[in-house]
């Protein structure tokens, strides 16, 4: 069963932003949607090593800064040239102020 | 005597970049607040489309001028303008497209993406992907598919590309060979296995246009269609060279520091229409989430820790032209533009430089 991790509190991320959130080696973006919903995926985009965090949220699309490709950060969607292939999403849970991931 | 560069995708010197760790690097950047960068990473339509309106009705305009004075003296001026409007500013607009920072509507970037590249007898799904890696390894010899001069300068190349004329012997064969599904070893470094099919539909569409204007200016007996369909990329392109050239000309190759192989100059109102603002390019490369409209504000916030623009094109130029004729002989020689003592200094830790550059 894969466990679940305090990644930020609910107010660390503005509404329609991301934040990176780094755990045992790995990276993460939490993501804040304008409808005030928390999401999680892999960190990095999946064209290249390049922090999404760094990146630009519309909507339910986050931007990689490098090169534009686009996901869906809800259901890592990969939403086509440069980016190929989706993005791990993971689940997240709002508890007592804090957003929680279950990181598999 | 140092190693001449070999500008294959796929040879001695694309290995070398992904052993020593230059290909995917870390590149340098200014720190900007994220809060700043947020706001100027924001997307809208009203300025793109106030210009593509402008754009359009231009390129109708004097189109419509070339029809009415063909055969006369007064074609020239029309011709002059659509050229420019057609064979140059479709390569801001191809580029700032598809980087998706033009529009915040996706469908509207697609749209004036695919147009602007039909104009520029790109493959929109090659160009998507090459550009990317120009993006990922800006001027690594191996790596960057759209290194415009290479070393040692090929300067009558150079002169050349300002009539477009080998742009055109390139870009044309090219489209023909991938419409006959033909895709070169350079190609497949850069285009995933999936988008290939892409490749070729995207070809038969141009060159069945092309086909489509050769055919009628059969049937009319005249030049005038293919005037106004594929010519404008000879006739029309000094302006995208006369202003691409300096985005990377002169400067360093194999750094990971925008600073040292980017170059900004500041350009009459003009130009910056013609070419969104891609003047302002060490801020685009750092940066290329940044819309176009937004570059002058990006440039205001970081120019502390960049060198100086070059104040007029002529500038650059007459900077330039001493370090390309050097470069004849040392072929490792290269502009390197000083830092305002407000910048953060460069790593030459990781840009040895085997030939003192050009201070």
């Amino acid at each position: 069963m894969a466990d679940w991790v305090e990644a930020c509190g609910v107010d660390d991320v503005e509404e329609e932003d991301v934040i990176r959130f780094d755990h045992g080696g790995r990276t993460f973006a939490i993501y804040r949607s304008p409808d005030d919903e928390y999401f999680a995926t892999d960190g990095y985009c999946t064209h290249e090593k390049a922090h999404l965090a760094d990146g630009l949220v519309m909507d339910d699309i986050i931007e990689c800064p490098k090169h534009n490709g686009r996901f869906n950060y809800k259901t890592g969607a990969a939403k086509g040239a440069p980016v190929c292939v989706n993005l791990a999403t993971y689940p997240v849970k709002v508890e007592a102020g804090k957003v929680m991931v279950q990181i598999g | 005597m140092a190693k001449k560069r070999d500008y294959s995708l796929v040879g001695e010197s694309t290995r070398i970049a992904i052993e020593t760790g230059l290909a995917s690097a870390e590149w340098y950047h200014t720190d900007v607040a994220r809060k700043a960068m947020k706001e100027l990473m924001q997307r809208s339509d009203g300025p793109a489309i106030r210009d593509t309106i402008i754009w359009i009705v231009a390129i109708l305009g004097s189109a419509a001028g070339i029809i009415w004075f063909w055969g006369t003296w007064w074609v020239v001026p029309f011709l002059l303008v659509y050229g420019v409007l057609y064979g140059s500013s479709s390569d801001s607009r191809w580029h700032e497209c598809g980087h998706g920072t033009a529009f915040r509507t996706r469908w509207m970037n697609d749209v004036v993406y695919q147009i602007a590249s039909f104009m520029l007898m790109r493959n929109p799904v090659t160009w998507r992907w090459s550009h990317a890696r120009h993006h990922t390894d800006t001027i690594i010899v191996g790596r960057d598919a759209e290194i415009a001069v290479m070393r040692p300068p090929d300067l009558l190349r150079a002169a050349l590309a300002f009539t477009g004329i080998l742009d055109f012997r390139y870009s044309l064969p090219t489209l023909v060979r991938n419409a006959f599904g033909g895709i070169s070893p350079d190609e497949r470094s850069f285009i995933p296995e999936m988008e290939l099919r892409k490749v070729v539909t995207a070809a038969r569409w141009h060159i069945a246009i092309y086909v489509a204007a050769m055919a009628l200016a059969l049937y009319l007996w005249s030049l005038l269609p293919l005037v106004l369909i594929g010519l404008p990329r000879l006739y029309g392109s000094w302006h995208m060279v006369l202003t691409g050239l300096l985005q990377h000309i002169g400067l360093a190759d194999n750094v990971t520091d925008h600073r040292l192989n980017t170059r900004t100059v500041y350009m009459n109102p003009i130009s910056r229409f013609i070419y969104w603002n891609m003047n302002y390019h060490v801020e685009h490369h750092m940066f290329p989430m940044v819309p176009y409209h937004a570059l002058p504000r990006l440039h205001e916030l970081i120019k502390h820790d960049l060198p100086e623009p070059n104040p007029s094109m002529w500038h650059a130029y007459r900077e330039v032209w001493p370090v390309l004729i050097k470069q004849f002989q040392y072929e490792d020689y290269f502009l390197k533009r000083e830092l305002p003592p407000t910048a953060r200094p460069y790593r030459e830790e990781f840009h040895a430089l085997a030939v003192p550059a050009a201070e």
